[in-house]
């Protein structure tokens, strides 16, 4: 396995047996209902599996929590925040795992990071220098909702619309609902240069949980060559 | 992001770099001290003492989860919310914006734990440099001994103990250090440093500095406008 950039200093990569599967969207993209089918599913077939995702690192994801309730971090501050997140569970947790041959199921992965840093005027080399202790995944799922479909299914589910997921911090609109369906489209439009340079597999998450559930399948077992 | 590191502020920055014991902080006090005593706008900080990253620092060094990189990382973070926060709207402001240790230090120190330095220096490219950086260039058994006379305890990052050099902490911490001093002497030249001799008395320093800080900056400019 290869890092993106100059990786992490004492970390040797070529004894990582497991597979780092990565899956991308936005809130009420169906991520969640689509990791825990693929964890099942492939607990079913004898992998172990493990999950990682963003802020749930145990270095600083009180701080961080506690930090976005204030609205007091600077832009580059909590960019940091999260690198630092993100660096935590890699080194913590992720590669740990892949040495054990676990494989390592992301919700979330520096994707989503870079597009939220980008939009809000984070320089482009910057991010991308910073995010260069990543590991390469084997495979990424990029589950693309338009946005008009993100807003029923976060409405379904909170009934709210989430204040970050909405960019409301971006002064895009002082309407929520505005805000969400630009700021939306702003992330998807990174996402489309991202997923150029990165190669993802671009799911159509439109469609039901199981049509969804049985391309991503598909791609996994093409990449365990099941 | 890059416009402003460019641009010229109001405000001046001033740095202050060595070793622990070099007798930096002591002379950036009395620095300090002189200029608030003429009337002028003065603001200090400090390395890891951001309020916000403060408990994740403690937590992870406590329970020992760092590792270089996130090491690296939450210093930095702690060093942009100060920045962003203090620094650079204070230069804006016009203050002389008082620095110990900058992100030389976490050049040295970083590099020698295995941080990649083109990262590192990537990662603090949103920092400008200072107008004045003061490098305290103390004889190492002097600044080793100002630290470790009366057996102190050591903790474990600040003594270098993740990087395997001993296991002894007196004994990592000596060799660690001597390590971030070679790190600064590489960077000396590149990064502008001013090297203050400290192996002389604190007041003849001490002169220097003020000498030096008098020549750079037009001080009475700094002083506080009166409201009428």
């Amino acid at each position: 396995m290869k890092f993106y950039g100059e990786g992490l200093p004492g970390v040797d990569t070529s004894n990582l047996a497991g597979k780092l599967i990565v899956v991308e969207g936005a809130d009420g993209s169906g991520r969640s209902t689509q990791m825990e089918l693929l964890k099942e599913y492939l607990e079913g077939k004898g992998h172990a599996t493990v999950d990682v995702g963003l802020r749930r690192s145990t270095l600083v994801s009180d701080e961080l929590r506690e930090a976005k309730q204030g609205n007091v971090l600077g832009e580059i501050t909590r960019s940091l925040f999260y690198a630092t997140d993100f660096a935590d569970q890699l080194e913590n947790r992720i590669i740990p795992a892949l040495k054990a041959g676990f494989i390592v199921l992301a919700d979330r992965y520096i994707y989503t990071l870079t597009a939220r840093e980008i939009v809000r005027g984070a320089d482009r080399d910057w991010v991308r220098s910073l995010y260069g202790i990543a590991l390469v995944p084997d495979l990424v799922i990029y589950l693309r909702v338009s946005p008009s479909q993100l807003v029923e299914r976060n409405f379904r589910k909170n009934a709210t619309l989430d204040y970050w997921e909405a960019g409301m911090d971006l002064g895009l609109s002082r309407d929520i609902f505005d805000s969400f369906i630009r700021y939306q489209r702003l992330i998807q439009k990174e996402f489309t240069l991202m997923q150029q340079e990165y190669g993802f597999h671009v799911v159509n998450g439109n469609r039901s949980i199981r049509s969804v559930a049985r391309e991503i399948t598909a791609r996994v077992e093409g990449l365990l060559g099941i | 992001m890059k416009s402003d590191l460019l641009t010229e502020l109001p405000g001046k920055l001033v740095a202050v770099e060595g070793l622990d014991g070099s007798g930096k902080s002591t002379q950036l006090y009395l620095l300090k001290r002189w200029l608030e005593l003429q009337g002028l706008k003065v603001f200090f900080t400090e390395w890891n003492s951001s309020v916000i990253v403060k408990k994740a620092t403690s937590k992870g060094k406590k329970r020992q989860l760092l590792t270089p990189t996130t090491f690296s990382l939450i210093h930095c973070t702690d060093f942009a919310d100060r920045y962003e926060r203090q620094v650079l709207p204070l230069l804006k402001a016009g203050y002389l914006v008082l620095c110990d240790r900058y992100i030389f230090t976490a050049f040295a120190r970083d590099a020698v734990r295995g941080c990649p330095r083109t990262w590192l220096h990537n990662m603090y490219g949103f920092a400008r440099r200072p107008d004045l950086t003061l490098f305290f260039d103390t004889p190492l058994p002097v600044a080793l001994s100002r630290i470790l006379s009366g057996r102190p305890q050591l903790k474990y990052h600040e003594a270098g103990m993740d990087l395997g050099l001993s296991s002894d902490p007196y004994e990592s911490f000596r060799i660690f250090q001597e390590r971030i001093y070679h790190e600064y002497l590489a960077m000396s030249d590149e990064c502008g440093f001013i090297t203050i001799d400290g192996s002389v008395t604190v007041e003849e320093q001490q002169k220097k500095v003020r000498n030096l800080v008098a020549g750079s900056f037009d001080l009475p400019s700094y002083r506080w406008k009166s409201i009428a």
